[in-house]
């Protein structure tokens, strides 16, 4: 970390998982940065538990924020957050930006599950993610976006999710929401009016045997197998609590616990 | 260059069977969140400025000979759908069916053999407009305005919607139109040296999600 100035935070936090030849998972790398703090917690079973901890508020406009994950084969990797992570506005008015890199090896598992990301008022972000997969990796990955705090004008937000599965990329989407967005954002072919939109993304090679059928799950929510062994949930909700609810449900029924 | 060409190409009633499809406009309708020439008028907007900006950029890319294959992989991680992603292979069948008579040419034979079950109909569109003699912002332009006169034609039925108030929707997002395929195109120029992953990814999620709620329905009026 550059330390805190005019051009805001610049931090790049790093968690890397390896099998540790016992059936668990080890963390040769877990190392937090500014607002990033990453802390190992009681795993379950071989799974290593990692959790993101706020250390400061923010992205801030102007903050620069990269949060690396690298699952080695064999290893599973599980990692939360404390809490959601809001989008505050800058003192310049500049854009924040915040950098998700995920890889996972062939026979490597990794569960991203961090809380809501908040868009608040006078905020400006982007956020991409990019999760890139050997053949044969597995991959739960939860990303909720929140249009301001309640009641509150959004920020402007705009969110790039890329998934790639032994080099071919099976999903790209972009959203861009809030005030100086492309129009429409809110209208009733995007977001409707609603404030909370998720996204789940489940890799499992099973699905190459047995895909997985497209189907609707309520109103605004939809199951969606993607051209790959990959499925995305994507919902969107009236408030946070809704569509964790149906994101959870979907897990449930896409990556069954037991396995 | 024939201008006309793109009069030919844009036509409605060029027989590539866009007809056949709301856009998302018949679900939107179902679900009560197009009820007028206002609500329509922004999913219209919504839908312009995201899988219409998609669709401009990739048949940008085709028409300036970016490589069909790489286009369509691109369109299909840009179209989480699988019934979206049906769809537009299926219109791109139509539309090369159309396009090899109207405009013969190696280039979109090639296409057919490439692609038997059909290509995403906007790496389609970027052929034929080749084909045609036009260029990138001629085919962007094409897609643009489909991604609107889809849903403004659609709601015309679907709600008995006065056939001048729906054309006025269309006309009031034209100068949107312009931005779209302006953007559309300068992504399109990056593809030759980044590849397609340049290609803006700008997504709709309730297109998406009302999509699959629709291939559900028992009895419809459009394909989607």
């Amino acid at each position: 970390m550059d330390g805190m100035n005019t051009a805001g935070v610049r931090a790049v936090a790093r968690v890397r998982a390896c099998a540790d030849g016992r059936g668990g998972t080890c963390l040769p790398e877990l190392e937090g940065d500014g607002p990033l703090a990453l802390r190992r917690t009681r795993g379950s079973g071989g799974e290593a538990h990692v959790l993101l901890v706020g250390a400061m508020s923010g992205p801030l406009g102007g903050d620069r924020l990269t949060l690396w994950a690298d699952v080695r084969p064999g290893a599973r990797l599980r990692v939360g957050s404390a809490a959601a992570t809001l989008a505050l506005p800058g003192q310049h008015g500049t854009e924040a930006r915040y950098d998700v890199r995920l890889t996972v090896a062939g026979g490597g598992e990794l569960h991203w599950l961090p809380e809501q990301l908040i868009s608040v008022r006078g905020s400006g972000l982007l956020a991409t993610t990019h999760a890139d997969l050997d053949h044969g990796a597995r991959l739960v990955l939860r990303e909720e976006q929140v249009l301001g705090r309640a009641g509150e004008e959004p920020g402007r937000l705009t969110t790039r999710l890329t998934v790639r599965i032994a080099g071919r990329t099976v999903l790209d989407q972009e959203l861009a929401c809030g005030p100086g967005a492309p129009g429409g954002w809110d209208g009733p072919a995007v977001l409707g009016g609603l404030r909370a939109v998720g996204q789940l993304v489940v890799v499992r090679p099973e699905f190459e045997e047995k895909p997985i059928t497209a189907r609707e799950l309520d109103e605004g929510a939809a199951v969606l197998p993607l051209p790959g062994p990959a499925a995305l949930v994507t919902a969107v909700a009236p408030d946070p609590l809704r569509l964790r609810r149906i994101l959870d449900g979907a897990a449930a029924l896409l990556a069954p616990a037991s396995d | 260059m024939s201008r006309a060409a793109l009069l030919v190409l844009a036509d409605g009633r060029f027989p590539a069977g866009g007809h056949a499809h709301s856009g998302g406009a018949e679900a939107a309708v179902r679900a009560g969140r197009v009820t007028g020439a206002a609500s329509l008028e922004d999913f219209c907007r919504g839908r312009l400025h995201t899988t219409g900006l998609v669709a401009a950029a990739v048949a940008a890319a085709a028409a300036l000979g970016a490589d069909p294959g790489e286009l369509d992989a691109a369109a299909d991680a840009r179209t989480p759908s699988p019934t979206l992603r049906r769809a537009a292979r299926r219109l791109g069948r139509q539309l090369l069916r159309a396009g090899r008579v109207a405009w013969p040419s190696a280039e979109l034979d090639a296409l057919a053999e490439r692609f038997p079950k059909g290509a995403h109909q906007p790496v389609v569109l970027g052929v034929a407009a080749r084909a045609a003699g036009l260029g990138p912002a001629d085919a962007a332009y094409c897609a643009a305005y489909e991604s609107v006169s889809g849903p403004v034609s659609a709601t015309v039925r679907l709600l008995g919607l006065d056939p001048f108030e729906a054309t006025a929707v269309s006309a009031r997002l034209a100068p949107e139109m312009d931005t779209v395929v302006s953007r559309a195109v300068g992504t399109a120029r990056r593809v030759a040296g980044e590849g397609a992953d340049a290609l803006p990814a700008a997504s709709a999620p309730l297109l998406e999600t009302g999509a699959e709620a629709h291939a559900g329905w028992a009895v419809r009026l459009f394909a989607t």
